[in-house]
Order: C-alpha cells, then structure tokens, then sequence
C-alpha cells in the first residue's frame, strides 16, 4: 500500500534509494548531504536495503567507486553537495562519457569561499557541460519522485545517461513536509532490472576510455549529444507513466503555473519557486497576467517547452540563483540562446540575479520585483536585461 | 541484475578489448631474452596471458600457455607473474 508519511527532502530522496533498491551505494559526509546517505545507512544496517555501503576518503573516491561499481553491472548512487560536488568533477565527467547509468542527489550549497553552508544554484550549475541529465526539485514530493525517475531515465536505451537530482540544503533538506510513498511491488514492476549499454564483469579483458582517435572520441561525444535529445522525450513519458501508476505527473521538462492566459512569464528554477508562484498569485489579485515555467529538467534543456510558453509574452523575467561571473545567470544564457533559435524577434527578457549565496527571497520580495518591471514595460520604458538584485539592503 | 542491451542509436562506446599482436610484429627487434613455457610446469591458470602486454600469449585449458613469438618483445613480463615458475628466459639463439 502506499504511504504518506513527513519527511525531510534528505530523507524523501533515501526513501527513493531504498525503493530503487540500488546494490552499491558510495558517499562521503558533507553538510547539507549527509542526512540522506546517513538514512540509507540505517536502511542497509536493519536489513531493509540490501546494498553494499562503501565508506570511502573523498568524494572523488565516492563517485569513482559508484562508477566502477555501475560498470560491473550494479544500480549504484551516491549523493554529495557544494565542495564535494567540486572534488568530484573529474568522475562527474568520466561517469557521462562512458555511458555509465547512474543517479546522484546534490543537495545544493553555496560554493566556497567564504564558508557558507546555504543553499543557491551555485554547486548544480557548475556541473551543466559534464554530460548528466540534470533534475532539480520544487519540494519534498518532486525530490523524491525525481530521485526514482531519475533511476528509469538513467537506465533508458534511449538515454544511458547519469542523472543528478538537485534539492535545496536545509530549505528542503532539513525540512519536512507529507511525502507519499508508493508500493514497493509497484516500483519493483515499473522499474524493472538495471539495463546498461556494457559490463565489465571480469568474463573478458576489457578496457574502458581507454586511447581513441580524435574522431572515434568525437564520435562518442556526438552519441552523448544524440542521447540528450532523446531524453527530453523520455523524461516526458516517464513522468506521464508515472503519472498513470502513482498518481503524480509534473508536465515534463518545465511545469507550468498559471501560464495558459499570461502575457507575462517568470522562469526560475528550484524550491523558491513556490514563493514566485505565490507571488503570482498576489499579483494576479492585482490583474497582473502572470505565470511561472519553472525549470524541472535544465539539462537537456527545454528550449521548446519554454519557447511554446514564451512566445506570445510581453517580458520574459528570469530569477537566476547562480551566475557565471563576467556574464549572467546560467539559466538566462540558455533560455536566450534556445529562444533565439524559435524566432529573430525575442520579447524582451531581463536576468534578475537574486538570492544568490542562499539570501532568502520571499513572495514579498518576488512581487516587489516583478510589480515594478511589468509597470516598466507597460509603461513603454526599456528594462534592460540584466540586474543582480541584492534584497534587504 | 543486470541486462545488457545496446544503445538504441547503437552510439559507440569507450571500449577497447586487447587484439593479439597490438604492439604490431616484433621482426628482429627483440630483447637479448624470450620467454620458453615448461609446458608440464603450466597450471593453466591464465595470468600470463591476462598479463601479457603485447598481447601475444594464448592459454589453452588442456594444452597450456603457448607464445606467439612474431610479437612477444621480449619484456619478461610473463616470467614474474607466473607463480609456478613455468617460464623462464632463455638467450635468444
């Protein structure tokens, strides 16, 4: 039967795991993390999870052994936040470029320095050019959902792809809220048995990433490229799948709020996109026609999906909690390129850089912000295109 | 369990299995040694072959190692792994 109990987005996503029912689980401590490989522990100590923990120096040990432990033919995960993310990026690289399926969580924190433990896009968006498929969450519900979709995207003929699911540290992490659980048999008859492109099972002597030619590594990566695409519609058949099954369909690569009649559209990304949705809420009080996309998948990225919502709109507002210095926020960047290739006349679409090193963003904030850009652009003035907007000082 | 299913756009993957030979032939370019196989000394326990850089060492479960000499380079790797001492180099002729 399924169950519906309070959990925190740390433990909504080891739930998943156990449900998955991965063989090797490999991870490293790192705060806001940690609870979620603390809590698969306790699951593999009773019993209830049977899987290989393998307790190892680092986080580049922890990916590495995930890797190799995903190559011998095992569902693996590990989950990992901010500076382990980082220590990891070399395996983060060689996990997607082998084809390896696997699943992480990234429980989002700021990066370093100065030390800061709060969670922004910083440690997720930096991992956007290494091949994994990258989800990211809006609850406790949608990190748990995502966490065991992640593992049948991953898994997909289609795709062969390693998949990160991303949540907020402490704003999901360490806060509870009613997840719903499905039935184990359920999962079991839905996921079915790891599938995976290769095995190095000790049958053969076989080397992996071994020295190619520039074009056979070309080759591969165009592969990687071609695999990408497919998943935006594998994605989308997994979440109207499990929609049918388990009773929650998100919409895709981006959920739309209140978009159907909006001339004004809001594109964010992660849990404070429920404070933005809210905030629409107060504005459409007002009369203001505005609606949320919020990103669910940011790679691939869903250009389309977001040219379909953007096309008729009179602004695009995008709240980036990231951004690559000397430019902009990440997200901006994609959204604009991806648009461009639609149409050679973009509404205008302005980057609002804002919450960034976890500075919370309210509702409030949000309505501020965007009330005061919609007056400009009704008003006829230009709004430029970017603003880094620092709240409460 | 695992199943192996290929990708379905059938996408090239960074593998690479050992082909006999892969250092190319070895001609009269040897070291001053190569490996001879005291064939009832063989366990059959396969780690010349496995060891075997250049690829050119074959072990039959019945018959034993036999070396390929058109390619063995003469390194001696072969001799170290072996645990029962069935190879030993030998000056070359």
């Amino acid at each position: 039967m399924p169950m519906k109990i309070a959990l925190t987005g740390n433990y909504a996503v080891a739930y998943a795991v156990k449900l998955a029912k991965p063989q090797v689980i490999a991870a490293y401590p790192i705060t806001p993390q940690t609870p979620v490989v603390e809590k698969l522990s306790e699951f593999v100590e009773s019993g209830e999870l049977k899987a290989q923990m393998i307790r190892v120096e680092s986080e580049h040990s922890a990916l590495a052994a995930c890797l190799g432990a995903a190559l011998a033919g095992a569902r693996v995960f590990t989950a990992t936040s901010s500076q382990g993310l980082l220590y990891m990026h070399e395996i983060i690289h060689w996990a997607s470029r082998v084809r390896a399926p696997m699943v992480m969580a990234v429980v989002s924190r700021t990066i370093n320095a100065p030390w800061n433990i709060w969670p922004d896009h910083s440690d997720f968006l930096d991992q956007r050019d290494a091949g994994w498929v990258m989800a990211y969450a809006m609850d406790n519900q949608e990190a748990f959902d995502l966490t065991l979709q992640a593992f049948k995207i991953s898994e997909d003929p289609e795709v062969y792809l390693p998949v990160m699911v991303g949540l907020e540290g402490f704003v999901l992490g360490h806060t509870a809220m009613p997840v719903e659980i499905p039935d184990e048999k359920d999962v079991d008859a839905w996921l079915g048995e790891r599938r995976q492109p290769y095995v190095v099972d000790g049958s053969e002597p076989i080397g992996v990433g071994g020295l190619t030619w520039p074009e056979d590594t070309e080759d591969m990566f165009y592969g990687i490229q071609q695999a990408m695409e497919r998943a935006k519609s594998a994605i989308k058949r997994v979440d109207a799948e499990y929609g049918k099954l388990f009773g929650r369909s998100y919409g895709g690569l981006i959920q739309c709020y209140r978009c159907e009649d909006a001339k004004y559209i809001a594109v964010s990304m992660g849990a404070w996109s429920g404070e933005l949705m809210e905030s629409v809420n107060m504005l459409r009080d007002e009369g203001y026609p505005i609606g949320v996309a919020r990103i669910r998948f940011y790679r691939p990225f869903p250009h389309e999906d977001l040219w379909e919502v953007a096309r008729s709109a009179r602004a695009v507002f995008v709240f980036d909690r990231a951004i690559s210095f000397g430019s902009w926020g990440q997200i901006y960047a994609d959204l604009v390129a991806g648009l461009l290739l639609h149409t050679n006349k973009l509404p205008p679409v302005m980057d609002i850089v804002t919450g960034i090193a976890g500075v919370h963003v309210s509702a409030e904030d949000f309505y501020a912000m965007i009330k005061k850009l919609i007056e400009k652009v009704e008003s006829g003035h230009n709004i430029g295109y970017f603003e880094w907007v620092r709240v409460r000082r | 369990m695992v199943k192996v299913v290929p990708p379905v756009d059938n996408a090239k993957v960074p593998l690479t299995k050992p082909v006999e030979g892969v250092g190319g032939k070895t001609g009269l370019w040897r070291t001053m040694y190569k490996p001879v196989v005291d064939s009832s000394k063989c366990t059959k326990c396969f780690l010349c072959e496995i060891y075997c850089p250049g690829v050119c060492i074959v072990v039959d479960p019945v018959k034993g190692a036999t070396i390929n000499y058109d390619y063995c380079k003469g390194c001696g790797l072969c001799t170290d792994v072996c645990p029962v001492k069935a190879i030993s180099m030998v000056p070359e002729e």
